[in-house]
């Protein structure tokens, strides 16, 4: 999938290029292009392990159990076809925690055992119940308290404020998961 | 509003070293351990943005946003979103460093403090690479069929962006 937007990007900015006459700021731009990736990897860099370091406290010191378990009488009314003390619900709220706190590494390996233990007991076999639906729209529209990229991005481009989105960003973000939740739940009702 | 995100920051980093403080864990060396994760990742993803920084500069280059935008502000202004970051709302789903790098390319042109910017940011912070989490955790487990959810997610990505350009219009136009 990638391959082909890649691919399709390089594409269309020389069919571009050639039809307005820039071939020579093209040409310039690739050299650029790779230079300022660099630079921004370096740029980030101090942001971003600041964050990870800091949500590794919050980890180490056992805080995210403490908001696992605040999660979890939400949880099990949005994901009611398991048990809030079952495997699967105890990896779906360990992995939506990690979301939280931008644990980044630890919330994909979490957020597959959460499958994995829906799928044992999911009655459907060949497809998703609507708990295990529930759960991957919830993963679609996650929930960060600090989105880390986002102000190193900021930081890197010389931002004044790189966290004065952070309230806009947790606004859109609360309304686009009510979203999501009520759209699958609707569709689901139609029986998607 | 603008107070709210600077209070965060250091009241976030400052409680949360505290708490570790209180339950006797070891802050420095988990801070550390946690910073080099984070380089680690960074460094893994960094051949990813190597790649798609310089498309999307060349795709700078050529004009292309210039064509596209002109092309795409009626429909824009008439929901509200500046035409600018609407390549970066429909790149968004599918590659978080392919967002990423057009977000450094908007933040780079229109200042990351001006509508634009802060809207961009906005966009590219409140949704996730629903394609990738949909193909990983379905494929993990061997679902083809996955039911509703990429339509109910992707409309969700939508109005997502919506409310990310009236957001940042209402707090801070």
């Amino acid at each position: 999938m990638l391959g082909y937007i890649w691919a399709g990007m390089m594409a269309v900015s020389f069919l571009c290029a050639w039809m307005t006459g820039r071939m020579e700021t093209l040409s310039q731009s690739v050299l650029d292009g790779a230079d300022k990736a660099v630079q921004l990897v370096i740029a980030m860099a101090g942001v971003m392990c600041l964050w990870t370091g800091v949500m590794k406290i919050a980890d180490k010191a056992g805080l995210t159990t403490v908001v696992s378990k605040m999660m979890a009488p939400v949880l099990s009314r949005l994901m009611p076809d398991y048990d809030r003390d079952s495997p699967a619900m105890r990896a779906v709220s360990a992995n939506l925690t990690a979301n939280l706190l931008g644990l980044g590494n630890a919330a994909t390996p979490l957020g597959l055992a959460a499958m994995r233990e829906m799928q044992k007991t999911n009655r459907l076999k060949a497809a998703p119940n609507n708990s295990m639906v529930m759960f991957v729209v919830l993963n679609t529209a996650s929930l960060q308290i600090i989105p880390t990229t986002i102000a190193a991005l900021r930081q890197a481009a010389g931002s004044v404020q790189p966290y004065a989105v952070l309230p806009y960003i947790w606004m859109t973000s609360v309304l686009t998961l009510a979203a999501g939740i009520l759209l699958a739940k609707l569709m689901m009702r139609v029986g998607a | 509003m603008n107070q709210i995100g600077i209070y965060v920051v250091p009241s976030v980093i400052v409680l949360t070293v505290l708490y570790g403080i209180i339950r006797k864990t070891d802050v420095f060396a988990a801070f550390t351990e946690g910073a080099k994760e984070g380089i680690f990742s960074l460094l893994s993803i960094a051949p990813s943005l190597i790649g798609l920084v310089t498309a999307v500069s060349m795709l700078e280059a050529s004009g292309f946003f210039e064509v596209l935008t002109a092309f795409l502000q009626p429909v824009c202004t008439a929901v509200g979103i500046p035409a600018q970051v609407l390549p970066l709302g429909l790149m968004r789903p599918v590659t978080g460093s392919g967002s990423f790098a057009m977000l450094h390319s908007i933040l780079e042109r229109y200042g990351a403090d001006s509508l634009i910017g802060q809207t961009a940011s906005v966009m590219a912070g409140s949704t996730e690479t629903t394609f990738y989490a949909i193909t990983v955790y379905f494929g993990s487990v061997g679902l083809k069929n996955t039911r509703c959810t990429v339509p109910a997610a992707l409309t969700a990505d939508m109005l997502g962006m919506l409310f990310a350009a009236w957001c940042v219009r209402m707090f801070s136009g």
